[in-house]
């Protein structure tokens, strides 16, 4: 089988297409007779500006809605942007009795109301909170509707603890992003419809195989550079495109490259929007400090050649100042170094974090530590498909990936081996295909660096 | 592998000798566990061809079903395996003591203590390897479904008395054997390997006969060279010196020794069948009476040193005092074993073939919050354990330098205590991360408010300082304390809870309706698996 290719851009309206999805999810959810309706989301495609228009004309049709988000600061950015859209809706912020447990910008929001108890909420026309917190709260009378947000990264079994709280539901998700996982071995119920630690769609969908399902077909973040890529690599069967196309998109810097790796790598990937920075070939500890060291330097250059964003958003560019920049990494402590690396260049404000936390975010320029750098051995958790995806999809201008030369060979020597469980869908393309995939691309940018 | 045990592992292989990962025993031991070391039959998944089984180290009970495929053998073995295993575990069901827990009363919907029983203690049973484990599932799986004459008078392949009845119970073990940090059901080189580092792999360390060979070499042999004798050594007669920890048997004591007994006993057992007079059959039946004879002798030549070792190991875990949390783990072990008792009094059925939706997910919870809870308490215990967290970033310990008193802001103002820390560790403590340390063994919070240069964190201690403005005396750190903050939380909360299964929602296909009796295998119909 091979990957359907997107539509030639000739003639292709990504504005009218995204409308077009827009309104049949809108009238399934609205006017549908099914009891759930899916949206399989790619990066960037305004998933969350579905949600909240999804929201807005449920609370407007007059239906009480609840929302379940995955984490808090999904949740708060949720009712930042209803309270954006429509100012005068009335919305609930249900929240855990932690300290702390919403962003306090909330307060400020007049018609924002926040409590711990669902039932002070129960009035209102929208509530929203987490999984967590929902999955504590007991209702005499379901709620009419729900949207779920991010479903592919929620738990088969978180969803069960709230399912009965709504009666009908829509879930958006990314079915490329990272699987949601289990801190134990669960192989006991794998094949299970049910099983507890696959995601909330796969057991939705294995029960009610015929809701509908719809798909958002343009990325708004990514550029023109690199909707193909990651459409091929990663959704082969439900291609997108970007909504941008070639020129729109430009990344320039003000001082000239002062001929080293970093700079090389910057100006590739300002140039193509993809970069890879070669170290050489070396099997390392995952904290690797030459990598490390690499990534910080990359990231300080970028800061320090006065970079500017010009984009579809604005006529002027817009500097690329540490806010728009981010790195992503596959292990925490992997991160810890890179934020001590760039702290001892003094380059603060720049996120640092794993590709489990950087799910959802955007940034203008992403640098990443290859998951499979410097390794030995793949493991499925580095070979995973959505880890991946993930890193080489948050950014609007151009990623750069940082890595050890022999990772095509390492993937050569460590097939995916992981045991096939009767009963279980297996999931196209495999992280080792992918990686191979993202491989051949890179190696078109390729800056070979001997620091 | 972290950081600790791979520097571990080295050293073992430098030193020739496993290395102490931890310094205390982090599973509870019986006094008297119930061993069983179990061999199984190529060509039949889980057909039992023999066990050593027992409380006594001297005396263990050997069983063998000299026939492996014959399903009344079979039915034998496990019978006699019955006797051995279910009066152990009358003998524990049967001491109890009184203990409260909190139910929800049905009527009022209200959480209230309730008297209940709990056993005195808890039957403990020791495999010697993982793949044991997975036998006494199997066994449990193959056996718990299966009716005696006596429960279906029409079952066309009634099973012997107690058959079923062990089935759950050993579904039961293997069961809870899954909960990570239980000790009912143990595998003796997890938790072998759970205390030493080998040399060798982990997957090398499931050799029960490598894996004590790199902890307690002979005298004058290295573990690398001990343990390459245990798994390879062959006498002349090309047998393995130190058979396999089983279940699975070696293929050249299969191929040498095993078939060509087997064969002898089927062809003796057939000239019996085919005897025509008395005299005969008299002859024919000692002759029978031979050939199983040599086959108990082959099987136990095989489990004995297996047997013996696991008895070794034992002995070396006994000799690490047990770490403070392993008896609160032993106790909810104790639970587990008096809620299964209580069902089997109270008649329920055995357990269903495959987990309901909401049974899967309480599991699943369950576990996960064990897994955590194993991994702070192991830590607490152990500071060894504790290094590990601290060397992966997860733990800091330090000097206090520095106590200012301050006060939180509001109408009832409550004691706020800087804390000002200096650590060689390096914590991944991000700005406002809680930090958690063991006070008197409950956990005290405080978060991170600031990090300088050379290792100093300033921390604002939260809580377990009473309810006064003052905090009470040996609440607070003081200056010139040697302490230890964990990044990790001490106490797991407890989930959400579930639906009843009756009331599962559409999402994961509704209610999963009234059970129905496990129908035979399509193709051996004697079997219920």
């Amino acid at each position: 089988m091979s990957p359907a290719h997107p539509a030639p851009a000739v003639g292709f309206d990504p504005g009218a297409a995204a409308a077009r999805a827009t309104d049949a999810i809108l009238r399934d959810t609205l006017h549908g007779t099914e009891r759930g309706v899916v949206v399989d989301s790619p990066p960037g495609a305004g998933k969350s500006t579905l949600v909240v228009r999804a929201a807005l004309e449920l609370a407007d049709a007059g239906r009480p809605l609840m929302v379940v988000a995955q984490t808090n600061a999904q949740v708060d950015d949720l009712v930042l942007r209803l309270a954006e859209k429509n100012p005068e809706l009335p919305v609930g912020r249900l929240h855990s009795s932690d300290a702390d447990a919403y962003d306090p910008a909330l307060d400020e929001l007049p018609r924002v109301r926040t409590s711990a108890k669902a039932a002070d909420l129960r009035e209102l026309p929208v509530v929203l909170s987490t999984a967590a917190k929902w999955a504590h709260v007991t209702v005499d009378e379901p709620w009419p509707h729900a949207i779920v947000d991010e479903a592919y990264q929620m738990r088969s079994d978180s969803l069960l603890a709230v399912a009965g709280l709504f009666e009908r539901a829509l879930f958006v998700g990314d079915p490329g992003q990272l699987d949601p996982f289990a801190i134990v071995g669960s192989d006991q119920w794998a094949g299970l419809s049910y099983d507890p630690s696959a995601s909330a769609v796969s057991t939705l969908l294995a029960h009610n195989p015929a809701l509908p399902q719809h798909r958002l077909p343009v990325s708004w973040r990514l550029p023109a550079s690199a909707a193909p890529l990651v459409s091929d690599a990663f959704y082969p069967y439900t291609p997108f495109r970007s909504g941008t196309d070639h020129g729109e998109r430009r990344l320039a810097f003000a001082v000239p490259s002062d001929g080293s790796g970093p700079d090389r790598v910057i100006d590739e990937a300002a140039h193509s929007g993809w970069g890879l920075l070669e170290l050489p070939a070396r099997h390392t500890p995952r904290t690797d400090p030459e990598a490390v060291r690499a990534v910080a330097a990359v990231v300080r250059r970028l800061l320090d050649r006065g970079g500017a964003a010009t984009s579809e958003r604005s006529p002027d560019p817009s500097p690329l100042t540490p806010d728009r920049v981010a790195v992503g990494t596959a292990h925490r402590d992997q991160a810890a170094a890179v934020r001590a690396a760039l702290a001892e260049l003094g380059a603060a404000g720049v996120t640092v974090d794993t590709a489990n936390r950087l799910q959802g975010r955007e940034y203008d320029v992403t640098v990443v530590l290859h998951p499979l750098s410097g390794r030995p051995d793949a493991t499925a958790f580095h070979l995973e498909t959505g880890r991946l995806c993930v890193l080489a999809s948050r950014h609007r201008h151009a990623c750069i990936v940082v890595c050890r030369a022999g990772v095509g060979d390492l993937l050569d020597d460590y097939p995916s081996t992981e045991p096939v469980q009767l009963g279980t869908l297996v999931k196209f393309p495999d992280g080792w295909e992918a990686n191979h995939a993202v491989l051949a691309h890179l190696a078109e940018h390729r800056v070979v660096w001997h620091p | 592998m972290s950081l600790i045990t791979t520097l571990a592992r080295f050293e073992a292989v430098d030193s020739g000798r496993a290395q102490a990962v931890a310094t205390v025993r982090h599973r509870h031991l019986s006094a008297r566990p119930l061993v069983f070391v179990p061999l199984t039959t190529a060509g039949e998944t889980g057909a039992p061809l023999g066990a050593l089984v027992g409380t006594d180290r001297d005396a263990p009970r050997l069983l063998v079903v000299p026939q492996p495929r014959d399903r009344d053998l079979r039915f034998g073995f496990l019978a006699d395996l019955a006797d051995v295993v279910l009066p152990y575990i009358d003998a524990h069901a049967e001491s109890v003591e009184a203990a409260e827990r909190t139910e929800t009363d049905p009527e009022t919907g209200k959480r209230v203590k309730v008297e209940v029983e709990l056993c005195a203690d808890a039957p403990q049973l020791i495999v010697p390897s993982r793949a044991g484990l997975d036998l006494v599932r199997l066994l449990g799986r193959s056996t718990r479904f299966r009716r005696t004459a006596e429960q279906d008078p029409e079952a066309p392949h009634p099973a012997p008395p107690h058959i079923p009845l062990l089935g759950r119970w050993l579904t039961h073990y293997g069961e809870r054997a899954r909960v990570p940090g239980s000790s009912l059901l143990l595998a003796l080189t997890d938790v072998l390997s759970r205390h030493w580092a080998t040399g060798q792999s982990s997957l090398e360390d499931q050799h029960l006969g490598a894996l004590l060979a790199w902890i307690d070499p002979p005298e004058g042999t290295s573990g690398a060279e001990a343990a390459r004798a245990a798994e390879l050594a062959r006498d002349a007669d090309g047998q393995l010196l130190c058979p396999p920890a089983g279940p699975a048997t070696d293929p050249a004591f299969d191929n040498k020794l095993l078939a060509p007994a087997i064969e002898r006993y089927d062809r003796a057992r057939a000239a019996l069948a085919a005897a025509e007079d008395a005299v005969a059959a008299d002859d024919r039946l000692a002759a029978l009476t031979a050939a199983e004879r040599e086959i108990r002798d082959l099987v136990a030549s095989r489990t004995r040193p297996t047997w013996d070792a696991v008895w070794r190991g034992l002995d070396l875990l006994r000799e690490l005092p047990q770490g403070a949390y392993a008896e609160e783990r032993w106790t909810r072990d104790r639970w587990s074993f008096t809620g299964h008792r209580d069902r089997v009094l109270a008649g329920e059925p055995p357990q269903p073939r495959r987990d309901d939706a909401v049974t899967a997910a309480n599991k699943l919870a369950t576990r996960e919050r064990e897994q955590a809870r194993l991994e702070a308490q192991e830590a607490l215990d152990d500071p060894l354990v504790m290094a590990g967290r601290r060397l992966a970033g997860e733990a800091f310990a330090g000097e206090v330098i520095d106590v200012v008193m301050a006060y939180s802001e509001g109408k009832r103002p409550s004691p706020r205590p800087l804390v000002t820390v200096r650590t060689d560790d390096r914590p991944q403590a991000a700005e406002r991360a809680k930090v958690y340390r063991s006070l008197g063994g409950r956990p005290q919070s405080a978060e991170v408010v600031g990090q300088e240069a050379g290792g100093v964190l300033v921390l604002r201690v939260l809580d377990k300082m009473g309810r006064g403005k003052e905090p009470e005396p040996g609440s607070v750190p003081e200056k010139g304390d040697r302490i230890c903050f964990t990044l990790f939380e001490h106490e797991q909360r407890g989930g959400a809870k579930l639906p009843d299964p009756e009331e599962t929602p559409w999402t994961h296909g509704g209610p999963p309706g009234e059970p129905t009796p496990e129908a035979p295998d399509a193709v051996t119909e004697e079997d219920v698996l």
